[in-house]
């Protein structure tokens, strides 16, 4: 480390009183500004867990389709039509739908049930025990062992219970790469199967999941759809759908956003005022330098440094104790929905950046005013 | 017969002026003054408070700009340079010992001693064993760790003019030196300074209203309303001695 940074990290760190509150301060607004922006990263995540275990390239539906759980069936003449599209490989209805399952101790667990195509089980998740062929068996099911599955007791292959008072078998276990949103286990059976358990209305196909022949279909796929009055969605472009309709349609974003605001503002107040006092009672001290021969510019390095280290530390710890936070809550809470995405991460570092910046620009600003002479002067 | 050598100009200040504020405000500081101060000399600068000896050595020092004149430091115009060469000129050939030391109270006597040499890029290690010199030249190497609160006035003083020294400067500025000592502590400083750190190649000026050291001065130039009206080898009149401080 040149001398200069080093004598202005001395200068800080040796005052400890202020330099704990300066890094306190930003570690505890970055620990919250991460935090909340984690959990809404996870829950956003989670509401499209579907789409992603499904993993279908675009999804039909009705265009006043607003999130993956909150279906409108389609009619039957849909999937006939989305398959005569030119550049359409092959399409194929899921039912998704909600069940009572009783489990062996007389209880009622809401599930979700999947209802995958029979022919092709288009969308089937990745199997840990059993096999998927037997989901053709009588009453076959298969559960997704996620952080859900204790919910159902954990049930092996060979477990048996009702599920709307129809008898159910466990075929199979498998596991889906995201878990969902609201808490209910997940259960997978056949579009058949599914219709028959569960209470419909006319129409049954939740959603028509279509493979193009190539990427350079899709266009052309989507406006065919748009023609026929459905929506026909890629699959990040209905994860961005879903992900808006939490953040601007219901209070989750809102309020998530105010609490990374005010966790903002609580840091800035902290580490500005603390550097800024800090600056003052340095104030004189900094004229001596300048007095001896130290440049504006060096000065100015100097306080960067300054707000430039207690900010990157508070940063890493703020992120250190978010992890250390969301990893102790998910040993205690498996199904705990917070992710710290590298956007999260960018998004606590630019804020801890405006931070230090302000902080030390009106550090900077009283140096650079204050001259030797006023040392001299006393 | 030998010749004795002839001390060389360290400085030469040519009339300058210094006013502030504007309008009904405007108040002359310093007006056209003129010396010249000599290697090996301590001249001393006194004059009653409010009598511009202040600002008339920080025109000369290169901390405080003159609205007219010059100032010249071993044939260099100092003013003419710019902004950056002129604190880069200070770092290097100017001393400075402020009124209250401006010690930084975190770091210790070393580092604080240290300064200079670490703002001219030397490696820390190295200017810290450099510090640790001078703060033994000045009887403070046992000092060395401690930081400036854990000394008396007299040797923060000291670490004042270890840190003035230490980057070997030709002028150096003392402002008051003694003005937060008691008599004792205050000879003792100002004797120190005239045996161990004036040189032949070094120019010392000390403001003061200490009539108490007045002996140590080579010269004493004595101001009045922001003039020059002295330039005596001998203790001045004792109105002057009365002044209050700068």
């Amino acid at each position: 480390m040149p001398g200069i940074m080093l004598l202005a990290y001395k200068l800080l760190a040796n005052d400890r009183t202020k330099f704990t509150a300066l890094i306190v301060g930003i570690t505890f607004a970055v620990f919250l500004m991460v935090q909340m922006t984690s959990m809404f990263a996870g829950v956003l995540s989670r509401s499209s867990a579907t789409v992603y275990n499904i993993g279908a390239a675009v999804w039909v539906m009705d265009p006043a389709v607003q999130t993956v759980a909150n279906t409108i069936p389609l009619p039957d003449a849909v999937l006939d039509q989305v398959r005569s599209i030119p550049g359409v490989k092959f399409a194929e209805p899921v039912y998704s739908g909600g069940g009572l399952v009783k489990l062996g101790d007389g209880t009622y667990q809401a599930v979700t049930i999947l209802g995958l195509d029979d022919t092709t089980l288009f969308g089937r998740p990745t199997m840990i025990a059993g096999n998927i062929q037997d989901i053709y068996g009588e009453n076959g099911f298969v559960a997704v062992v996620d952080s859900e599955f204790a919910k159902l007791g954990n049930p092996e292959v060979g477990t048996e219970f009702e599920i709307n008072d129809h008898r159910a078998r466990i075929v199979g276990l498998a596991q889906v790469a995201s878990n969902g949103l609201f808490g209910v286990p997940a259960l997978y059976t056949t579009y058949s199967r599914a219709l028959q358990y569960l209470p419909n209305a006319r129409f049954t196909i939740s959603y028509v999941l279509v493979e193009p022949k190539s990427a350079a279909d899709i266009p052309a796929i989507r406006a065919a759809v748009a023609r026929a009055g459905y929506v026909a969605l890629g699959r990040d472009d209905f994860v961005d759908q879903i992900s808006d309709f939490y953040a601007y349609k219901t209070g989750i974003g809102m309020n998530l956003m105010m609490m990374t605001a005010i966790a903002f503002i609580v840091g800035l107040s902290i580490s500005g005022q603390t550097f800024y006092t800090f600056i003052l009672e340095n104030l004189e001290k900094f004229g001596a330098l300048k007095a001896i021969g130290m440049t504006s510019r060096e000065l100015v390095l100097m306080i960067l440094f300054q707000a430039g280290f207690v900010s990157l530390t508070g940063y890493g710890l703020g992120t250190g104790l978010c992890a250390l936070m969301i990893w102790i809550a998910r040993w205690r809470l498996p199904d705990y929905a917070a992710l710290i995405t590298g956007t999260n991460l960018l998004l606590a570092l630019g804020m801890v950046v405006v931070i230090a910046g302000v902080s030390s620009w009106f550090g900077v600003r009283r140096v650079l005013r204050i001259e030797p002479f006023d040392i001299f002067r006393g | 017969m030998t010749d004795t050598p002839v001390p060389s100009v360290a400085i030469s200040v040519e009339a300058i002026d210094k006013g502030f504020g504007e309008g009904d405000t405007y108040t002359r500081a310093v007006s056209g003054v003129s010396f010249t101060a000599l290697h090996g000399e301590m001249l001393f600068i006194v004059g009653p408070s409010g009598s511009g000896k202040t600002t008339m050595l920080s025109m000369v020092s290169g901390i405080l700009r003159p609205d007219a004149g010059r100032v010249l430091i071993e044939g260099t115009d100092i003013w003419a340079l710019p902004a950056d060469d002129l604190a880069r000129f200070r770092l290097h050939r100017i001393g400075f010992v402020f009124q209250d030391f401006h010690l930084f109270p975190r770091l210790t006597t070393a580092e604080n001693v240290a300064i200079p040499l670490i703002v001219q890029r030397r490696d820390w290690d190295e200017a810290l064993v450099e510090a640790r010199r001078f703060l033994d030249i000045v009887g403070l190497g046992h000092r060395a760790d401690v930081v400036p609160v854990k000394l008396s006035g007299g040797e923060q003083q000291r670490v004042a003019i270890a840190r003035a020294l230490i980057a070997r400067p030709d002028i150096l500025v003392l402002d008051e030196p003694t003005a937060s000592l008691d008599g004792d502590t205050g000879r003792t400083i100002i004797r120190f300074v005239r045996d161990h750190v004036l040189s032949a190649t070094r120019c010392i000026l000390i403001i003061t209203h200490d009539a108490r050291i007045y002996e140590f001065a080579d010269r004493i130039l004595t101001m009045e309303d922001g003039r020059v009206t002295a330039i005596t080898t001998a203790p001045p009149h004792p109105s002057v001695q009365q002044g209050s401080g700068s």
